[in-house]
């Protein structure tokens, strides 16, 4: 089934960010994870040969209702998008910043906290 | 007149006020530290007056099923209090404090996003809005962590950024799966269209319970907050133990779990479980910590403990224990994280051993610290010995002798710790490197001292009978009554419709 693909490359996401020392690939997993999800909503409203859920007169209504794909699901995932964005663009800042302070984008040489 | 009209400007302000600090940047020191007070205190002020105002707010006029309704009832109005109290006295607090700092107004502003997300996910009734503001909230939360800009700080807010993400990928999927349950993003609609024992249901309850309880740094899922909470500034430590995990981790697990999936033995278990493992595990590490800020964050995890584990009783006053101790656990520990960034700002050292003799030195900060440490061991007249004792006997009276157990000997390994605390870092003799400290500027004691009067008058919303009918009570309905809400939010009961 399509989903169960979602579903790989969501494990394929979290195992990178598990495994990888890298952090400029633990952002990349991230992303990966993000968009397995946003494209499992997605399909969630999907509907093969369906028409855009656009009424333009009553008569319409009906055939609409059983024809279109779902649109709240794009919109969500619209603002998702957005929101991976914001996190995206603020985690790649903080990896700017730590290698200027390390010197080095390897997770296992920045350990300066205890613990 | 106050009426749920005044609803969306727990948001608006907030986040009018973002913006606002942020044009005045560097023009005027004085006007960014002006703005952020008031706004703050307003919210303060206006989360007080709204207590008691239950009904819905829809947003754009749009009826439940299509909108975004606003939803206010017992256990909002409660979680609002708290979060508006803790963030405008360290707003207060961070006058001062914040001065060694550049950029104060993008601090305040960073703040203040923090705040209008937490307030949203306190008052909303859609799902996916939750999930908008849920991470309003949790990124500006990532870079205030970091907002020092220290190597261990930055370093501390990666590592709380990773799992954060990875929380709110969980929970998005489960708000998809739930999305696909029951084609309704609503809240009391998809209470109403759920079908509890389906396997896909359950899968995306697991997601959004793992999501959720990721952010709320519950055992299994504990290792960055002693990081994340140590590194970020004493303020701000502050709100994230005080207020962040227990609003966009506990109330949402409750709230989701509670009225719009309804309780059922499982899932008072898990609760159960897993807060006697948060409150055992978390003391324990607690013990051997040097670091003051560790400390105070490892018993961060420990508190958030004992309250999943009164709510988890599923008995009223088991879950009236667990909410009163949110609240005080919210005055309790935003005062001992200000207490330590006091010591902080005023001798510059965080290791205990390296202290000595405050209370001479700072005698605000030593008192204020005494009554904290007091009320978080469970002293009697204070605060949290009330909370803990209405966890204890709601233990025994639904027969979990065990649990209470585990309340008891929690509560004396606090005591010790903070003992600890007390003699490493207040009594003796002052180290001769530390022999010209001086007690911190004013807002810091103003904003100590009351929360310090707080964790004394709130032991009296327990004892007076009538307070704990206004305050506890309707906060504990909402959760006793469980799905309950969905009719309550679809009827509208006391609500309006549109904006005025």
């Amino acid at each position: 089934m399509i989903y169960s693909l979602c579903l790989v490359l969501f494990i394929l996401g979290l195992y990178c960010v598990l495994t990888k020392k890298n952090l400029i690939k633990i952002i990349v997993g991230l992303v990966i994870m993000d968009n397995a999800v946003n494209l499992f909503f997605v399909l969630l409203g999907y509907r093969t040969n369906g028409t855009v859920p656009i009424i333009t007169n009553d008569a319409e209504k009906s055939m609409i209702m059983q024809h279109s794909v779902d649109p709240i699901p794009q919109a969500l995932v619209l603002t998702s998008i957005v929101i991976s964005l914001g996190i995206l663009a603020l985690m790649v800042s903080l990896a700017i910043r730590l290698y200027e302070k390390y010197g080095t984008f390897d997770i296992t040489k920045i350990r300066k906290l205890k613990g | 007149m106050i009426s749920i009209k005044f609803l969306p400007l727990f948001v608006i302000i907030p986040l009018g006020s973002a913006f606002i600090l942020n044009i005045f940047e560097r023009k005027v020191k004085l006007l960014t530290d002006l703005i952020a007070s008031i706004a703050s205190g307003a919210l303060f002020v206006l989360s007080i007056l709204m207590f008691g105002v239950k009904g819905n707010y829809y947003v754009g006029g749009w009826p439940s099923q299509f909108g975004i309704t606003l939803v206010i009832d017992g256990l909002s109005s409660y979680m609002l209090v708290t979060i508006n109290m803790i963030a405008f006295i360290a707003i207060l607090f961070s006058i001062n404090y914040m001065e060694k700092f550049t950029f104060k107004s993008r601090y305040y502003s960073l703040l203040f996003l923090m705040l209008a997300g937490m307030n949203g996910v306190s008052i909303t009734g859609d799902i996916f809005n939750m999930y908008v503001f849920l991470e309003i909230a949790a990124i500006a939360s990532y870079a205030l962590v970091g907002y020092g800009g220290k190597a261990e700080e930055l370093e501390a807010s990666f590592k709380y950024a990773v799992m954060g993400t990875v929380s709110s990928t969980l929970i998005l999927l489960g708000i998809a799966l739930v999305y696909s349950q029951t084609s309704a993003l609503n809240m009391a609609v998809i209470g109403r269209n759920i079908n509890t024992s389906d396997s896909l249901s359950i899968l995306a309850l697991i997601f959004l319970f793992a999501g959720f309880g990721l952010k709320a740094a519950v055992v299994p899922f504990h290792a960055w907050l002693p990081d994340a909470h140590s590194s970020a500034p004493a303020p701000i430590s502050a709100i994230l133990s005080g207020i962040l995990i227990k609003t966009i981790g506990i109330y949402l697990i409750v709230r989701i779990g509670f009225n719009i999936f309804g309780v059922s033995q499982v899932f008072l278990n898990v609760l159960l479980i897993v807060g006697a493992l948060s409150a055992i595990i978390g003391v324990l590490l607690a013990i051997g910590q040097m670091d003051i800020k560790r400390l105070l964050a490892y018993h961060s995890i420990s508190q958030t403990g004992y309250i999943l584990l009164g709510i988890g009783l599923g008995t009223p006053l088991g879950i009236m224990g667990g909410l009163f101790h949110l609240l005080n656990h919210a005055t309790f520990k935003s005062l001992l994280f200000l207490n330590s960034g006091s010591v902080e700002y005023s001798t510059g050292v965080r290791d205990l051993e390296k202290m000595g003799g405050l209370s001479k030195r700072m005698p605000v900060t030593g008192v204020t610290n005494l009554i904290a440490s007091m009320s978080i061991a469970g002293i009697p007249p204070l605060n949290g010995f009330w909370s803990k004792l209405l966890i204890f006997i709601a233990c025994i009276q639904a027969g979990y002798l065990g649990y209470a157990v585990i309340v008891a000997i929690v509560a004396i390994l606090t005591l010790s710790s903070f003992l600890k605390v007390q003699k490493y870092a207040f009594t003796g003799d002052v180290p001769p490197n530390l022999s010209e400290t001086k007690e911190a500027p004013f807002f810091m004691k103003t904003s100590m001292i009351f929360l310090a009067t707080m964790c004394i008058l709130l032991s009296l919303v327990f004892i007076v009978p009538s307070l704990r009918e206004a305050v506890l009570q309707p906060a504990t309905n909402v959760l006793t009554s469980g799905k309950t809400y969905i009719d309550t939010v679809l009827k509208g009961q006391g609500g309006i419709i549109g904006a005025p």
